[in-house]
């Protein structure tokens, strides 16, 4: 039981990364990874509706009617995306502003929908919360990654801190939506090519 | 009325949904391998993305903001959009058979398309007016149309071509779309 749980955790990671594997949820993921202190905002408030809606379908998940299933589960993690909208609004309120739109949009993320439908009502609890933090971290890492690509040669900084020094002339095409697009075909494309060994 | 225009041609090519702001991409890498379903889809969003545009306004208007529930929008757009399109599904199938076998796949997959949603928000957070919500959902909505049919077209032809494997599928079409959405960037000059 614990071997499974720790995979239920792990495939999130590497074999089942959701944003280049699954290619799920793939708008906040284009959208936000302007800057890494975006991409890492958006990663944790994800991970944290994800994490929550998980372990509650699966606590839910013999009392849910099987043919509204799906209107269920859209009412806990739309409750759960309210949760982190006032709690972002509290606390990180210039996190709130730049996130904007996208912070609602995660109801529609369709990787929380997918996880709910494909895991977390066919799995108890425990492995429903691995899933969904495993899942969580590995759409967070993803967003990173690809955000410090596109900051650090969209903008030559690192986190709001100038790596390349003054004279660095900004590569503006990264940080516009059509760089977006080229960045993560690109770097799906490296991972095809690491998954094959 | 040269507004009402302008907030057309803004919508649609200056900040195309797909490619401008970055909505609605699932179904756009999913469902553009062939033109006939990327046409169905478009015109399936295009009837939604109307209705619901309207329906949250009136939502939102009438009932959120009187009571001071605004944060309640995120919940009960969802479900406006999740019973609309459960209702759109079912008068369709009994009134316009024609019209759901060529729709009907695609419904289901339209309340989690963020571009129906993402609308919406859009709407209240520019405070459109009811008629210009209910342009603006349109034109967001045929813009969507448009990018998805155009990239289903390139998508057909790449389906022809050598790709080198560790790009193929959704790699090179996402390298497309960006190419496409560079194409869409050139309209920023325009308004």
């Amino acid at each position: 039981m614990a071997k499974t749980t720790v995979q239920e955790f792990t495939k999130g990671l590497w074999a089942e990364v959701p944003p280049f594997r699954l290619v799920l949820g793939l708008c906040p993921t284009l959208a936000v990874t302007k800057s890494v202190e975006n991409g890492i905002g958006m990663g944790v408030a994800t991970t944290f509706v994800l994490i929550c809606s998980n372990m509650l379908i699966s606590m839910l998940r013999n009392s849910i009617p099987k043919r509204v299933r799906i209107a269920c589960f859209i009412v806990v993690i739309a409750t759960f995306v309210t949760v982190v909208e006032l709690l972002m609004q509290a606390y990180t309120y210039p996190l709130f502003l730049k996130l904007g739109i996208f912070i609602p949009l995660i109801v529609v993320n369709c990787i929380v929908l997918g996880r709910a439908e494909a895991f977390a009502a066919k799995n108890g609890v425990v492995a429903s919360f691995a899933d969904g933090l495993g899942m969580g971290l590995g759409f967070t890492l993803s967003l990173t990654a690809l955000a410090i690509v596109r900051e650090v040669l969209g903008n030559g900084t690192f986190y709001n801190i100038p790596v390349f020094g003054p004279s660095f002339k900004p590569f503006a095409f990264m940080v516009q939506a059509p760089g977006a697009f080229v960045c993560l075909g690109l770097m799906l494309c490296i991972m095809n090519v690491l998954g094959k060994k | 009325m040269s507004d009402y225009i302008l907030l057309i041609v803004s919508c649609i090519f200056v900040n195309n949904i797909l490619l401008m702001q970055y909505l609605g991409n699932c179904p756009f890498l999913g469902v553009s391998k062939k033109m006939e379903t990327a046409t169905g889809m478009a015109m399936a969003v295009i009837f939604v993305t109307v209705m619901a545009g309207s329906m949250t306004w009136i939502v939102d208007a009438f009932l959120l903001k009187p009571f001071g529930l605004e944060y309640l929008r995120t919940l009960s757009f969802i479900l406006v959009i999740a019973s609309l399109v459960q209702f759109v599904e079912m008068f369709l199938r009994k009134s316009i058979p024609t019209l759901y076998a060529g729709l009907g796949i695609f419904l289901p997959l339209i309340t989690t398309n963020c571009a129906v949603m993402g609308v919406c928000l859009i709407n209240i957070m520019e405070e459109y007016s009811f008629v210009q919500a209910l342009i603006a959902s349109f034109a967001y909505a045929v813009g969507f149309g448009l990018a998805l049919i155009l990239f289903a077209g390139v998508r057909e032809r790449i389906f022809l071509a050598r790709v080198p494997k560790p790009l193929q599928d959704t790699s090179i079409g996402l390298v497309t779309a960006g190419l496409l959405s560079l194409a869409f960037y050139a309209f920023k000059g325009m308004v």
